[in-house]
Parts: C-alpha cells; sequence; structure tokens
C-alpha cells in the first residue's frame, strides 16, 4: 500500500463512520451526492507534488494525520470565548459553528426581509429545500479539488442562504466558524451555499477562527450563484489556530450583468490554501477578487484563482497582495481565462508581495489564458521589500526605524484594506493588523 | 545652533566630505552651492543621520548635542529637519496620518502631551496656507500621485508643521518651475525667524533670488572653498564653478551638466 492510497483509506472509513451520522444521511439525494463524491476523491486521492496546481504546497503534514470526525458536543465555548470575532452590531444576523456543528446558543437571529432563508445547512437539508437541492454540489464539485470531493463526502454543516429575486438584505450575514481548544486532530469539513435569485443582493461575512493551538483541519467549500442582475458580496476573513490547517474553496457562477466581491483576507493557519474561482457565463457579469495574504513563523500561504470569462463583455478586476515574514512562504496563483466567443472582455490582474525577510519566500503566478482577440486584458506581478528611502524619509520624521517599518508594512496592506465597503470589517482588520505589527500601536487612535 | 568641524565622510571607500567647517548661528540662512559632486547632499544626508555613510574625523554639534551620535528620528526631535530633494510616495499611508504621527512623535520626545486629530486638523491647516497647497491632498496617500510641485509643496507643509530648529532643504528647488519655487521660498521667509535657522542646498542662484540667505559657502571636492555674503551668488552666475574645476567642466556644466 502506497501512503497516498492510506490516506485515502483513512478517509473512507471517516466517510463509512459518519454515513449515518452526519445531516441528510437518510435524503437520498444528499446520500447519493455524497457517496459520488467519496468514489471521486478515493480515485483522485490528495493532489501530489507533481500535480502542478499543488507545486508549491506540500500536504505532507495533512497525510500524516490521521483526523478523525469532530464531537462537537465535546466542547463548550461561550460568547465570552468568541467576542473578539463577532460584531457588536445588534442588527447583524450571525450563525456561529463549533467544531462542524451550529450552535444556536451563540448565534444570533433578527428579521429579514420576506422570503430570505437563512438557515443551517443541516436543517436546510431536513427541511428538503428544492433550491438547496438544486444548487449544492452543482458548482464546486465537476471540476473541484480532491478537498472538494471530500467535504462534499463528509460536509457536517454550513450554511444556507436564499435571497428571493429583486430582494436585498442590506446587513451583512456574519458565518463564524470557530475551532475550539477540543479541536485537535478533527476535520471540520463546512459547506455553503449561497443563493440569490434574479435582481437580489446580498452580503455574506465568512470568518473561520481558532481557539487553541490543536493541529485541526478545517475543509470548507462555499458556492455562489448570482443569476442575472443580482450581486453577492463575500468577505472571507482566516484567523486560524497557527497550528490548525486550512483548505478552501469558492466557487461562483454569474448570470447576465450580476456582480459577485469575494474578500479573501488570510492570516492564520500553519497552511492555508485557497481555491478562488467564478464563471462569468452571461454578457455584463463582473467579478471582483480582492486579497490579502500575511504569512510569519513558517506559515504557508496559496491562494490559486480562476476566472473564467465565457461569454461576451465580461469584466473582472483582482487585486491580491502579500506580506511574508519570517520564514513564511506565499504562493499566489491566477488564472484567467478568455473563450473564443468571449469578446470585449475587460480583465485586470494585479498581484504584490512585500518581503520582509531574507527567509521568506513568494511564488507569484498569473496565467492568462485568452482565445478571443477583442480583448482587454492586463495583469502584473511584483516582489519588493520595504523602501530603504521611505524608512529614512519616516525617521527624519521623527520615527523609530521600528515604527516606521510598521507604518510602511500597514500602509502596503491598507491599499486592500481601505478598499473595503463594510466599515466594521476594515476596523476589524486594520485592528488584527495593528496587533501583529510590533510597534504598531503609535498607528492606533 | 550647528557647529560642524572638520568633518569627513566616506561612502564605500571613497571619501566625499574631506574636512568641512561650518558655524550656523541662531536665525542665519546659509546657503551651501557647488557643482554635481561636490559633496553638497552627502553632507545633508550625513547631518540628518542617513544609513550609507562612514564618518571618518570630525564633529557636529548641534544646540550643545552631538549630532553624529543620535539616531535619525532623535535628530528630527530636537529640530532638525531636512527636506529631500525626491520626495518618496508612501502608498497607503495619508498625509494627515503622517503628519500626526510626526508631530506626535516629536511632542512625545519633548515630554509634551500628543495631540488628538482634532487638534491636529486645525494645526495644519493653519500651515496649509502657507503652502497654497489643496486641502484634499491631506487625506491622500503620502506624495502617491502629486505632482513635482505638490511633493515640494508636501515637505514645506511638514516643515510648517514640524517648526524645526534648523532646516536642511536638500536642492529642494531642483525640477521646480518659478511658481512652486516662489512657493518654497515663500515658506522658507515666512518661518524664518530669530531662533530658526536654514541650510539651503542648491545647485542654481535662482532660489536665491527670492530667499536673501546670510552667508553662500561654496563646497568642491569636499571642501568649502569659497564663502561670503548673499552677493556670491551672483558673481558665480558670472564666473560658473569654472574657478574651481577648470574651464573645460565649467562648459560642460553650463551646456548641460545638469
Amino acid at each position: 500500500m502506497t501512503e497516498i492510497s492510506e490516506t485515502v483509506g483513512h478517509f473512507k472509513d471517516l466517510y463509512s463512520e459518519g454515513e449515518d451520522r452526519l445531516p441528510g444521511g437518510s435524503i437520498a439525494w444528499v446520500a447519493q451526492r455524497r457517496q459520488a463524491a467519496m468514489n471521486r476523491f478515493a480515485e483522485q486521492g490528495l493532489p501530489a507534488p507533481r500535480n502542478e496546481e499543488w507545486k508549491y504546497t506540500s500536504l505532507k503534514p495533512i497525510e500524516k494525520r490521521a483526523f478523525a470526525l469532530p464531537e462537537p458536543d465535546a466542547q463548550e465555548v461561550s460568547l465570552g470565548d468568541i467576542d473578539t470575532y463577532v460584531f457588536d452590531d445588534p442588527g447583524a444576523y450571525r450563525l456561529v459553528f463549533v467544531d462542524g456543528a451550529y450552535s444556536e446558543q451563540l448565534s444570533q437571529s433578527v428579521e429579514l426581509p420576506e422570503g430570505v432563508t437563512v438557515k443551517p445547512l443541516s436543517e436546510a437539508l431536513e427541511a428538503g429545500d428544492e433550491a438547496l437541492s438544486r444548487h449544492l454540489g452543482h458548482y464546486a464539485d465537476p471540476e473541484g479539488t480532491p478537498f472538494v470531493a471530500l467535504n462534499t463526502a463528509l460536509m457536517s454543516d454550513g450554511v444556507f442562504l436564499h435571497v428571493p429575486a429583486g430582494v436585498t438584505v442590506e446587513a451583512p450575514i456574519h458565518l463564524l466558524f470557530v475551532a475550539s481548544t477540543g479541536a485537535d486532530e478533527r476535520i471540520l469539513s463546512y459547506r455553503n451555499v449561497l443563493v440569490a435569485e434574479e435582481g437580489a443582493d446580498a452580503t455574506v461575512l465568512e470568518s473561520y477562527v481558532g481557539l487553541g493551538e490543536g493541529a485541526y483541519l478545517t475543509n470548507t467549500v462555499t458556492e455562489a450563484v448570482a443569476p442575472e442582475g443580482s450581486r453577492l458580496a463575500v468577505y472571507k476573513l482566516q484567523e486560524e489556530a497557527t497550528t490548525g490547517y486550512h483548505i478552501a474553496a469558492f466557487e461562483a457562477y454569474q448570470g447576465g450583468a450580476s456582480e459577485v466581491y469575494h474578500h479573501n483576507i488570510s492570516l492564520g493557519a500553519r497552511l492555508a490554501r485557497n481555491d478562488v474561482n467564478d464563471a462569468l457565463d452571461h454578457e455584463g457579469a463582473h467579478v471582483g477578487l480582492n486579497g490579502l495574504y500575511l504569512g510569519e513563523g513558517r506559515q504557508h500561504v496559496d491562494n490559486h484563482t480562476r476566472i473564467d470569462h465565457l461569454q461576451p463583455r465580461t469584466t473582472s478586476q483582482e487585486y491580491y497582495k502579500g506580506i511574508l515574514d519570517g520564514r513564511s512562504r506565499g504562493v499566489f496563483n491566477g488564472k484567467v481565462v478568455v473563450q473564443p466567443q468571449a469578446q470585449e472582455t475587460d480583465s485586470d490582474q494585479q498581484n504584490r508581495n512585500l518581503l520582509l525577510s531574507r527567509n521568506a519566500e513568494v511564488d507569484p503566478k498569473p496565467e492568462l489564458e485568452i482565445f478571443a482577440d477583442d480583448v482587454s486584458c492586463t495583469h502584473g506581478a511584483t516582489i519588493g521589500q520595504l523602501d530603504e528611502d521611505a524608512l529614512f524619509f519616516l525617521q527624519t520624521r521623527g520615527m523609530t526605524y521600528a515604527e516606521a517599518r510598521a507604518l510602511l508594512i500597514f500602509g502596503f496592506a491598507n491599499e486592500i484594506i481601505e478598499g473595503l465597503p463594510i466599515e466594521q470589517v476594515r476596523y476589524r482588520l486594520e485592528d488584527r493588523l495593528m496587533r501583529r505589527l510590533p510597534h504598531a500601536e503609535a498607528m492606533e487612535e | 545652533m550647528l557647529s560642524i568641524k572638520n568633518l569627513h565622510a566616506s561612502v564605500e571607500d571613497s571619501e566625499i566630505l574631506k574636512g568641512i567647517d561650518l558655524e550656523v548661528g541662531d536665525g542665519e540662512v546659509h546657503a551651501i552651492m557647488g557643482p554635481n559632486g561636490s559633496g553638497k547632499s552627502t553632507l545633508a544626508g550625513v547631518l540628518a543621520g542617513r544609513e550609507g555613510y562612514t564618518i571618518g574625523e570630525g564633529e557636529v554639534t548641534f544646540n550643545d548635542k552631538d549630532l553624529l551620535d543620535l539616531e535619525p528620528q532623535e535628530r528630527a526631535c530636537e529640530g532638525l529637519f531636512l527636506a529631500f530633494q525626491y520626495p518618496v510616495e508612501i502608498p497607503g499611508v495619508s498625509n494627515i496620518y503622517l503628519l500626526k504621527s510626526a508631530v506626535n512623535a516629536v511632542r512625545k520626545y519633548q515630554g509634551e502631551e500628543e495631540l488628538d486629530a482634532m487638534d491636529l486638523v486645525g494645526l495644519i491647516k493653519e500651515k496649509m496656507s502657507l503652502t497654497g497647497m489643496d486641502d484634499s491632498l491631506l487625506y491622500r496617500s503620502v506624495n502617491e500621485g502629486f505632482s513635482g510641485g505638490e511633493k515640494k509643496r508636501n515637505e514645506m507643509l511638514q516643515m510648517a508643521v514640524l517648526e524645526p530648529k534648523l532646516a536642511i532643504l536638500d536642492e529642494t528647488d531642483s525640477g521646480l518651475d518659478i511658481d512652486a519655487l516662489k512657493i518654497v521660498a515663500d515658506a522658507v521667509n515666512r518661518l524664518r525667524d530669530a531662533n530658526r535657522s536654514f541650510i539651503l542646498i542648491t545647485h542654481y542662484q535662482r532660489l536665491l533670488d527670492y530667499i536673501v540667505p546670510d552667508q553662500v559657502h561654496v563646497l568642491h571636492n569636499g571642501h568649502i572653498a569659497k564663502s561670503g555674503g548673499p552677493e556670491l551668488p551672483q558673481e558665480l552666475e558670472k564666473t560658473g564653478y569654472a574657478w574651481l574645476t577648470g574651464a573645460d567642466e565649467a562648459a560642460a556644466e553650463a551646456t548641460g551638466g545638469q
């Protein structure tokens, strides 16, 4: 037996163990999709290093661990434990999950416009929601990574959001996924399905946080559907424990003149991998992808994005920035594919990286595949260090070297942060960044 | 105010400053002129504490303190200001934020209470009238996308807000049109008083048409080759630096050395 098949064998055991216990086990279509996904995973196994898409990201630490299904009731998490991660806004809808399961006690529901559904996936499956069965697995699974297949096979909970045609949900809906101090050696598989109908508008904030120091694995998948004239904004804020592993996929499908925005902030985890994919499948669809990734110590953060321009006059704008310190490593792989019929595509992709130490490393790789001739596609990738002249300049204005350094790093990150439309998220991020930067206290108001 | 005695400084293995002597008294304006490569910018860099210079012999005292012993930010907090020849851009950091950080760094060092945003905005807006800078530039990233003139105005605004005891302008006039040059000159003239001194480092005489210096020094080959009163630049205007560098080089200077 090879090492890979041992891994597959282990996850197969988890699947068998979860068959009856995981949500929707008694519902035929759910069981079928789980089974199909498990088969797909068994065929592929975890991606090998020779796989181009995983070239810079070693999965050895994940392979060598025997992750178990979570036992959610084993851990008591109180509101006090998560108060730095929730938003104070009393008008905010909040769903909290602890170690793979929904916690009603920590969640907060507020009144939403008529017809809007927000509920834990487990409940939505049992309720037999038609839109959920139509969309779940429809976007992420066909071309997803083996981790998407594993997620479908093992998904324990998550959120189903459905916004009816023409309805706007003003306040962001906050999804908080908590790994407790008891999450060590557990695999937490969340599945979110966000469905906007025509002309609907909603904003979702996904936070992933770790409270302990366990070597747990979060494997999460979010599918988003934005048909004609709709708008979906997803903020993903990843603050896992730096001993944890975080694998995430975002898969969006867009209709005509729709808008999708994905803001991907990666701060935590020993190893973090994001696959962000968007299909612009009707005229006039627009996607905006923003990302900020921070690495320190021995953190490894890998962002893979893919935008498919499938139809004419679709537009995309992507801006990812990375700050790597210590012995951390960053990967950015941004693929933009323009299909032959996608004339008048307008696409811009930028990736900027700041290396703060000699031992930090980043591998930026823009990948453009253009099969149409009347397009405007630009891209750029840079790797740089702090500007010595700027450091000296700030010192001549009274700041210490350390303060000057912190201010320059903050400025670099701030270009992404100040572009975030939600004020609360901006403040939260500024706060996180301040804490992370030594000698940044001077910057606080 | 500032006393430089026999200052030697080198970059890597080559000596740039070869024994500078200069006394700047309270409230005096000194101009330092000289051809390219004479050591003008090195002198500014050494005084402000830029890295990369090896100080050999000599000493510099600034208000009774050993200047060379201080970190750049300590020099700033003691009242030394450097206006840059090429102001740097700082993306993501607003001008107002920079000014607030700078003012409070100095106040903290001097044991004064830090100012809050409200107090500062008042102070800064008052100083902005001095430089003719548009309010909107306060909330933009430092120097990002600023024109050459706006960048220099921004330097003057920082100077006006920090109210230094000694300001060194390192070729602040280079690349400026006449209107921007007047703004720089106007800022210096308005801030000039009995307790504040200036060192104007310039390649050209034209800045000195608007700021009348107390003394003018010509730097050549790491030495002060000549010192004089405000009339010296006009003499140089006629003769160029020919008497220093030889006729051939002077001709090159005149036809496009800059």
